[in-house]
Order: C-alpha cells, then sequence, then structure tokens
C-alpha cells in the first residue's frame, strides 16, 4: 500500500523572464516500510522532490498524498502539524542548534508537544541511547564530532516516533567509515519498519536501500 | 522542553548579543530613570523653594468696601467695622485637612500710631514666619548703614552694620526681638531713623535693629516690628489684620485649600493669588516636560538599537528558523521564542535600569539641589513604569523581526544553509 503518491507532480521556478521546469510530471509511489534512495546530478531536481516530500514546498502543479493526506490542500499551519507528525527530517549538514546541548536538541520538536519534561527525558535518552551517544547528552554540539553530530539529527529525527525520515545527502560531511555507520543505523531504522527517503550522490550508499530512483532534467528516469 | 528554554539557552549561551541588546535598551532606560528621578526630586525642590517665595494666598476678614491696598490685595481697614481676624485663628487656619501643605502662616496686623510727631504705619508681624516669607528682603548696603551709624552710636554700631548690611533679612530671624523694628527703605528715610536708633511709641521703646534695602513694593514705606508688641500699643489685644500664607500647591490643588480654609474661618475671605500659584505650576510644567522629552528622545533610540539588533539576529538565525519550522514549528511558536526573548531583554534592561538609573540620579543630586535634606528615594510605582517600559519598547522593537521569521518560507530559509 502506498504511503507516499505523487500525483503528477511539477515544480517550477522563475528565473528572471524564463520559466525553469525543476520538476516536470513527476508520478511516484512510496510504500510503506520502503528505503528509496534518490539519486541525480547537481540540478537534477532531487533537493527539490524532497523539499516536496516533507512539505515545506508547493508544488506548482500535481498533488501529494501522504497517508491519503493531499498535504498540500493544508493550510501552512496544518502542514507544519503533518510534518510534526509524519516526517523526520536529517540534514546533511547535520543542523543542529549550537546553543542547544544535544539532549535539548534532541528534544526540539518535542518543545511544540504536550507532555512533562520528564517523559520528553525519556523519549530523547531512549533515541539516544539507540545512536549510541546516551553519555554525551549534555555535551553542545561544537563538542561533537561530525559522525557523533549526524547521529545526534537522526536521533532529533526519530524522537518524535514518525513513520517517515526524510534524509538529505547523510552523509555528504562525514568520512567513508563514519558515513557506512550512519547509513547502517539508517538500514536498521528502515528494518524496523519506517519509511526513508534518501537523496544522496553516492552509488554506496544507494545500494543500502531497497529502491533506487535517478532523476535526470526534472524527470524520474529509471 | 519547552519554547522558554530555546528562548532561555540562546541568551544563555549567546551572552555577546544578549548584553548588547540589553545595553541598548538600559541606556535608555537608566537616562530615563535618572531624568525622571532627578525631575522629581527637583520639582519638589522647586516646589519647596516657590512655595516659600512669597504668599499664595491671603486671608482677609469680609468686607465689602474698599480700604487699603495691600501688595494688590484688598485689606480691610482699621476704620472699617468689620470683624477683625484673631490670634485664635492661626490654629484654625494649622487645622484644616491639607494643613501638611502649609508652608507658611504668617499673620498681620496693621496700625496706624505717632512716632516722632509723625504718624507711621506699622506692621506687626511673626519675625520668624515673616523673614521665612519675604526671602528678598535684604538689609541697606554698608555705605548707607556705615553712614547711618556714624551718627547715631559710634563705634559699636558701626562694627554691626559692617556684619550686618548686605545680607538676606532672613539670617536676622533668631536674633530679633519683640521690642526690634525693622524698617522699609522709605519709611527710614522720611523718618531720618539711623541703625540702632531707640524710638517710642505709645510709651514703649523700641530699638531699630535694621533697615531694608529698597523692594519697589508697600514694604518700603512700613515699620516692622513684633505682632504681640504692635498688638499691645495699638491697643487692638489679638487683633489681626490679615493672614498671609505660603503653602505647597505643587502637591494640592490649591483651590481646595482655599475652600478649607474658609470653611475653617467663616467670615474671613480666603483668597488665592492665581497668578503666583500658576506661575509656579507653569515653571514645574515645563520642566518636567524637558526631561519626558529628554528621555523620550533616549528611549527611542535604544528602541532602534533592539529592533536593529533583533532584525540583525533574525537574519542570522535564518538557518535555525528554518530547522524550526522543517520539524513542525508553526509560526506562533517562531514568534513566541523571539517575544520571549524580548520580553526577558526588556524585563533585564528595565531592571537593571532602574538600579543604575537610581543610583546616577543619587550620585548627580547633590549637584542640582539647593535644599537640603531631599533625597532620592525607592519607588515600587518608578520600577514597575521602568520595567513595563522596557519591556513594552523591546516587545514592540521585535514584533516586527519576530514576524518576519514567522513568515521566512522554510525551503528558502534551509537553502541559505
Amino acid at each position: 500500500m502506498s504511503l507516499i503518491e505523487f500525483k503528477k507532480v511539477s515544480k517550477y521556478y522563475q528565473s528572471g523572464d524564463e520559466q525553469v521546469a525543476a520538476l516536470k510530471q513527476i508520478d511516484l509511489d512510496v510504500n510503506a516500510g520502503d528505503f528509496l534512495a534518490v539519486m541525480g546530478p547537481s540540478g537534477s531536481g532531487k533537493s527539490t522532490l524532497l523539499n516536496i516530500f516533507g512539505g515545506l514546498s508547493n508544488p506548482s502543479e500535481g498533488e501529494l498524498l501522504v497517508d491519503d493526506i493531499s498535504i498540500y490542500k493544508l493550510g501552512g499551519e496544518k502542514r507544519a502539524d503533518f510534518r510534526s507528525s509524519y516526517i523526520g527530517f536529517v540534514f546533511q549538514s547535520f543542523h543542529l542548534i549550537p546553543y542547544l546541548t544535544i539532549m535539548e536538541n534532541v528534544m526540539l520538536p518535542l518543545a511544540i508537544k504536550r507532555g512533562r519534561n520528564g517523559f520528553q527525558k525519556k523519549l530523547a535518552q531512549e533515541v539516544l541511547v539507540r545512536v549510541g551517544l546516551a553519555a554525551k547528552g549534555h555535551r553542545l554540539p561544537s563538542q561533537l564530532s561530525g559522525g557523533e553530530q549526524e547521529r545526534v539529527a537522526i536521533a532529533r529525527a526519530l524522537v518524535n516516533n514518525p513513520p517517515i525520515i526524510l534524509a538529505d545527502e547523510p552523509t555528504g560531511n562525514l568520512d567513508s567509515t563514519t558515513g557506512k555507520e550512519v547509513m547502517r543505523l539508517l538500514t536498521e531504522l528502515n528494518v524496523e519498519g519506517r519509511t526513508i527517503v534518501m537523496v544522496t550522490h553516492n552509488p554506496e550508499n544507494a545500494s543500502f536501500a531497497r529502491r533506487l530512483i535517478k532523476v535526470k532534467d526534472g524527470r524520474i528516469d529509471c | 522542553m519547552r519554547l522558554h528554554n530555546i528562548s532561555l539557552n540562546n541568551l544563555r549561551r549567546r551572552k555577546g548579543r544578549a548584553a548588547f541588546l540589553v545595553i541598548g535598551l538600559l541606556i535608555g532606560v537608566t537616562t530615563a530613570v535618572t531624568l525622571i528621578t532627578l525631575t522629581r526630586v527637583m520639582e519638589a525642590d522647586m516646589g519647596k523653594k516657590m512655595d516659600e517665595l512669597g504668599a499664595n494666598i491671603v486671608i482677609v476678614p469680609k468686607s465689602h468696601n474698599l480700604a487699603l491696598n495691600f501688595g494688590g490685595m484688598q485689606v480691610s481697614g482699621i476704620a472699617l467695622d468689620v470683624k477683625p481676624l484673631h490670634t485664635a485663628d492661626l490654629d484654625k487656619i494649622r487645622g484644616i485637612k491639607n494643613k501638611e501643605n502649609l508652608s507658611i502662616v504668617s499673620p498681620k496686623l496693621f496700625a496706624v500710631l505717632p512716632l516722632q510727631g509723625t504718624d507711621v504705619f506699622l506692621a506687626g508681624v511673626n519675625f520668624a514666619e515673616e523673614l521665612r516669607l519675604k526671602k528678598w528682603w535684604r538689609l541697606a548696603s554698608p555705605a548707607a548703614t556705615a553712614n547711618m551709624t556714624s551718627h547715631q552710636n559710634g563705634g559699636t554700631m558701626m562694627a554691626h552694620a559692617d556684619r550686618a548690611s548686605g545680607k538676606a533679612a532672613f539670617d536676622l530671624k533668631d536674633s530679633l526681638r519683640s521690642n526690634d523694628l525693622l524698617a522699609g527703605a522709605e519709611a527710614a528715610r522720611l523718618l531720618q531713623l539711623k541703625e540702632g536708633a531707640v524710638v517710642n511709641i505709645k510709651g514703649e521703646k523700641f530699638t531699630l535693629r535694621a533697615i531694608l534695602e529698597e523692594t519697589g513694593s508697600q514694604d518700603d514705606a512700613l515699620l516692622f516690628a513684633d505682632l504681640l508688641a504692635v498688638q499691645k500699643v495699638s491697643g487692638r489685644k489679638g487683633e489681626l489684620s490679615l493672614i498671609e500664607v505660603a503653602a505647597f500647591c505643587s502637591t494640592c490643588p490649591i483651590s481646595d485649600m482655599v475652600q478649607q480654609l474658609g470653611d475653617a474661618l467663616p467670615g474671613t475671605k480666603a483668597t488665592a493669588i492665581k497668578q503666583a500659584v500658576e506661575a509656579r505650576m507653569e515653571t514645574v510644567r515645563h520642566f518636567r516636560r524637558f526631561s519626558l522629552g529628554i528621555s523620550g528622545v533616549v528611549l527611542f533610540i535604544g528602541s532602534l538599537i533592539v529592533f536593529t539588533t533583533m532584525m540583525g539576529s533574525v537574519n542570522e538565525r535564518t538557518k535555525e528558523i528554518g530547522i524550526f519550522r522543517a520539524i513542525g514549528f508553526r509560526k506562533k511558536h517562531i514568534v513566541q521564542i523571539i517575544l520571549l526573548e524580548a520580553f526577558l531583554i526588556g524585563l533585564a534592561a528595565g531592571l537593571l535600569g532602574y538600579a543604575l538609573g537610581i543610583g546616577f540620579a543619587w550620585l548627580t543630586l547633590p549637584y542640582f539641589l539647593t535644599s537640603p535634606g531631599m533625597g532620592v528615594a525607592f519607588n515600587y510605582g518608578m520600577v514597575a513604569m521602568a520595567t513595563g517600559l522596557s519591556i513594552f519598547l523591546s516587545l514592540a522593537a521585535s514584533t516586527y523581526p519576530a514576524l518576519r521569521a514567522a513568515q521566512m518560507d522554510p525551503t528558502e530559509a534551509l537553502r541559505a544553509i
């Protein structure tokens, strides 16, 4: 059963007087529990695809259904609630908040949810244990290595227990050994039942995915 | 984890930026508190000084006749058949509701009595009160006094004249006795009186202690003696012609006091010298407007600093805002985070600004005050005002940056990464 369904999705940008098509009439189904890798050269439209996946960028045409919800028919604030409940983002440059501790960074998605602080800490501690950083919760991001920061970003994406993880070049800033550790972690999460959509340049990373699509000139080419 | 934890941690871990924001507002609040505190104390000081500068209420017996003019006020003359004021009325005046606003109560009895073959206009006064009321009275110049005294009692009086002349008559208030006289310049000249002269009025001997410089008022033509002595020699024991009152009108409506005096003394007429009152109040109002104007300008500049720094901060935090939005924060959550920071900055600047402002006011007050015994006092109302104003300005200056941050497109924000 499709968890995510792209229906003739296009995205155009205005560049001066010219209209540039970033995505053209994309039809794509992602089933619950899939691990989808999206590959393509720079400027092919894969990041635009990921933004539309995440409810961050309105498509110019077409419709995106997630769990049978047409998410771009939701208002901006409802779409924020959708992101909070359905999506966990893992960014290429980690994007941790520098003035919050690791524990606080992981708890960040819970700041807008109901629930006592103790309960939030328990959840955050569980995911930190899951990513192997249980002992470093009190540190600031600047006190961690790149690989550790990426794992914190994954922990933050997991803390809300979202069904979908969107990862944008998750190993882009890591050495190959650390990159493989992160990919193994994502694979474990997929095995546990989470749907993962990952944008990557790296064929080695793509090999961890169950399904691969290539984007070229705004179209799926596979 | 709550939104306020994000605001608090941002301020706590970005101390430099937080300090810059606080300082921007702090300067404005400190200046405002300093100026307002100084103004208040100076207002009180100035009010006190001005209230002591002559009477602002005159009480006379009720009369339908024009009898005598004294300083622009109608005074019931001695020849008229009106019920005179009495010494006991002074206690009634001091018993009115706004008695704490009474600064000086100076009773007077006017009598025309023979002296050296001429009728003179003698004013019986309470010297202590009268000299406080007429602080502009000065003793006659050394040359004039020396010239006068050389004809009278030789070296002793010459020394006395040198000591007294040119000084404020107020300095004599503790040394004047019941048989002493003060003479207006014109009266002394007409009667050819010299300082130290002993004169006989209706069998009572009086010593001329000092001659006053010309004032250009009716005082120049008068001889001033102790009230009880004048009552005695004029045979009008306990009687008063008028009572001059100096009231602290800066803290109470003068019309209320006039009403209270009228009620306390039926059969009399209490009149406010409105021109004097208005002039005093206008001066105080001008001063207040000036300090509020300066405070307003400084606070405006402080608010601009907060505004520009907050705008800069929003631009710097584009990435963070993008992350917040991507993980599901609503626009209102972004606004809350930024406005909560603004609130905390305003609170800190308000409290610190009050403390510093009071400190500066305390340090600088001696350079502005002329009266001893006035000081800066802790004032809860001012703390609330300083803090409230600071928070309001900080929130007002941060509202646009907060709304701008909330409107930020998350994909654009993340692209800036």
